[in-house]
């Protein structure tokens, strides 16, 4: 065992095995400060799970239990359900899962959960991948990215994971990224307070050096440039009707500069670009109409 | 005690509420349907104090009660042929985390063919998953085994979930007047349920459940073992303590007849009953058979199930699911290696019977009976009460 010279003050701890600059360490340090001890996670199979921790040793100063990839959602409405009945209902569940756990194989528990009002925070962190197998394709891989099933690029567009959500009219969802740490946080405190009425679920952007290829110095600097260029827009759904547009992005930059980057998107050909560019826009103008149809315009962040 | 008229499905919830289930995930699925149907309207009207999840299916009803039991609580759910086949994977969980789920299983057969009626292929495909396994030969079984499985399954020596198996049709729909007893006397006999080594609780955090290196999985499934090692006895126990409080006897495995029988045919389930019927017509005729009923398929009562079987006594099993590819049903190949690992040398005639709903006809018992007293032994798997056309049935490919 290790000996922990310095503890961590937060709760999770330092030395934790994700890759530098791995986009997911920086959210689950800011959720679980936000959420605080009073906190029971869930956790399936994918990098997230390395906050499990290995044999005797986690990472992890709270309750929690790893599920399976397609439960996460199912496992935390157990545990809600259970502590509801003991009248501890004052105790926050949280379920923190990949985009491929959350979007493909355990969308139908997460709608589950989203349909009955389970009082959970569901947590997708999207490394745009399946990162914990070996970086393979996902229903939120970009249109155009490389990964080991994808080998000459993807050539459909994304899930939008935020849509699907808000269909289900849960009090409140937003989508989040760890470039814009201060509305992250925000967004986490709001979540919190949501769940008292029934499901809250948070979609955060989350660059993964590793499935991406890029410098892992860049992390930061390459969420921000993915918000610049409207490639992942930061907003929220409250009660799934009203939206708010968190961050407006005025001056746009295109999207081949948050692509050029990465080494995924190095075959990316000029039509597939031009694809791309036409589907950001029209998800831009389509989610500026809807914020513009809920009355409230605020653009906080 | 009052005798009410119950289907073993009613049965079944009437065991879940005397229990005191308090978290309850459900999803329907004939022959189950009732069970997930009176257990909502229960914690509806009051009569259940429980939190009712109404699932979107068999895997999250056995993820939200893995979920929930977690956390302190004795959780309910019920299921069937595919719903089984779909909760698979979190059967596993249960059992490897050690959470003494109670559930009943309402069998039915497996795809394909569709089939909405009874055999047992659907928990026989999960006797490795680390549940124990009691089968129910009437209604009052399902109630009194679903009370003795709690009992069991939760001792802290033992620690392993419990499927409480009921043939389809034949018991979830067939009505019985069945004992059910007072809520005191089953509190009397089921302490309030607590969480024992894994728990999630904030005011003593652990992770439960993550990555274990190959140093220590292997002692991690000792572990489970030893739980089973220590089921028979713990469950031979439970039996007794309730025949006490109850006053009906149970046992993990059930002679009728056996002692001087010449020929003894195994069986599992409601099937026994018709076996013990042709049982008396033969004794009536001075033919000595017996039947030897298995209450608890796992834990196998090995020793004990040897032990009633007399020298010289000629064997066939009564199997309602096949193990294909085997040498013979799942029951049929237990059975013969429990044979030999008790230094026997006897051969076991598999057979196999009802499958997909199909009666366990008194013609399929009869030639059973009358292969074993004539001394025939055939090493293949014999398929009773078959029709001829077995192998030009639905045959649509064009003769060549
Ligand atoms: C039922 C099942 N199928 C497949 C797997 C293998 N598996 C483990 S992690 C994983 C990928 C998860 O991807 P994601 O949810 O995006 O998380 P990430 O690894 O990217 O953090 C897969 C496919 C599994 N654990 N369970
Ligand atoms: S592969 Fe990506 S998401 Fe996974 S730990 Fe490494 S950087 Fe983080
Ligand atoms: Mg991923």
């Amino acid at each position: 065992m290790l000996t922990i010279k310095d503890p961590t003050k937060g709760l999770v701890a330092h030395g934790v095995s994700t890759c530098a600059g791995c986009g997911l360490e920086l959210a689950i340090r800011v959720i679980l400060d936000v959420m605080g001890e009073n906190t029971i996670i869930v956790i399936p199979p994918s990098c997230s799970a390395l906050f499990s921790g290995f044999g005797n040793e986690t990472t992890l100063r709270i309750p929690g239990v790893q599920g399976n990839l397609e439960n996460t959602a199912a496992i935390a409405a157990g545990v809600r359900a259970g502590l509801e009945y003991q009248g501890k209902g004052d105790i926050n569940v949280l379920g923190l899962a990949g985009d491929g756990g959350t979007a493909d194989i355990g969308l139908q528990s997460l709608s589950g959960a989203l349909e009955r009002g389970d009082k959970i925070l569901y947590v997708c962190y999207d490394n745009e991948a399946y990162m914990n197998t070996g970086i393979q394709g996902s229903s939120s891989t970009p249109m155009g990215a490389w990964t080991t099933t994808t080998p000459y690029g993807k050539p459909v567009k994304r899930k939008n994971l935020m849509q699907i959500v808000g269909a289900h009219g849960i009090p409140y969802a937003a989508s989040a990224s760890i470039g814009y740490i201060d509305d992250l946080r925000k967004k986490v405190v709001k979540a919190k307070a949501a769940i008292a009425e029934g499901p809250a679920f948070l979609h955060i952007h989350a660059p993964c050096p590793t499935g991406w290829g890029y410098d892992p110095a860049l992390t930061v600097e390459l969420a921000k440039l993915a918000v610049s260029t409207r490639c992942w827009n930061l907003f929220e759904l409250v009660d799934g009707s009203k939206v708010n547009i968190t961050k407006k992005v005025n001056k746009v930059k295109p999207a081949e500069e948050y692509l050029t980057p990465q080494k995924r998107f190095t075959g990316i050909d000029a039509t597939t670009l031009a694809m791309v560019q036409t589907q950001i826009d029209k998800d831009y103008a389509r989610l500026e109409l809807l914020a513009g149809l809920s009355c409230e315009t605020d653009s906080a962040a | 005690m009052k005798k009410v008229m119950l289907e073993g499905n009613f049965a079944a919830a009437e065991a879940m509420r005397l229990a005191r289930i308090g978290v309850v995930s459900a999803y329907p699925i004939t022959p189950q349907s009732p069970i997930a149907e009176v257990l909502s309207e229960y914690t509806g009207d009051g009569r259940l104090d429980a939190k009712y999840i109404r699932v979107e299916s068999e895997h999250t009803a056995m993820s939200v009660a893995i979920g929930a039991q977690l956390t302190g609580v004795r959780t309910g759910t019920a299921t069937s042929s595919v719903g089984l086949a779909l909760m698979f994977e979190m059967l596993g969980v249960a059992a490897g985390l050690r959470l003494p789920i109670v559930m009943p299983v309402v069998n039915r057969a497996l795809v394909s063919p569709w089939s909405l009626w009874c055999d047992h292929q659907d928990s026989m495909a999960a006797r490795d998953t680390g549940w124990m396994q009691l089968y129910a030969e009437d209604c009052q079984d399902v109630l009194d085994l679903c009370l003795i499985a709690y009992r069991a399954a939760e001792n802290g020596d033992v620690l392993v979930p419990t499927m409480v198996c009921m043939d389809g049709f034949f018991l979830s729909h067939m009505s019985q007047a069945v004992y059910v007893p007072s809520q005191q006397d089953v509190d009397d006999f089921l302490p309030p349920y607590q969480a024992k080594n894994l728990k999630l609780d904030i005011a003593d955090p652990m992770f439960v459940n993550n990555l274990i290196p190959p140093t220590e999985f292997m002692e991690m499934r000792y572990q489970q073992h030893t739980g089973f090692s220590n089921a028979l006895p713990v469950l031979n126990t439970a039996m007794k303590e309730f025949e006490t409080q109850f006053g009906r006897s149970h046992s993990p495995i059930e002679p009728y007849c056996c002692d001087d029988a010449e020929a003894i045919l195994i069986s599992l389930g409601s099937m026994s009953g018709s076996v013990k019927e042709m049982v008396d017509q033969y004794r009536a005729q001075g033919k000595k058979v017996g039947n030897l009923k298995i209450v608890s398929f796992r834990p196998f009562p090995e020793e004990d199930l040897v032990a009633a079987i007399p020298r010289g006594a000629r064997v066939g099993v009564l199997d309602r699911s096949m193990s294909m590819g085997a040498p013979a049903g799942p029951v049929c190949n237990d059975v013969r290696s429990a044979i030999s690992n008790q230094g026997l040398n006897v051969r076991i005639q598999g057979f196999v019977v009802g499958l997909g709903g199909r009666d366990v006809r008194p013609v399929a018992i009869t030639s059973a009976f009358d292969r074993l007293l004539a001394g025939q032994y055939d090493k293949d798997v014999q398929w009773l009460d078959m029709s001829d056309n077995a192998m030009t049935l639905r045959q649509y490919r064009e003769a060549i």
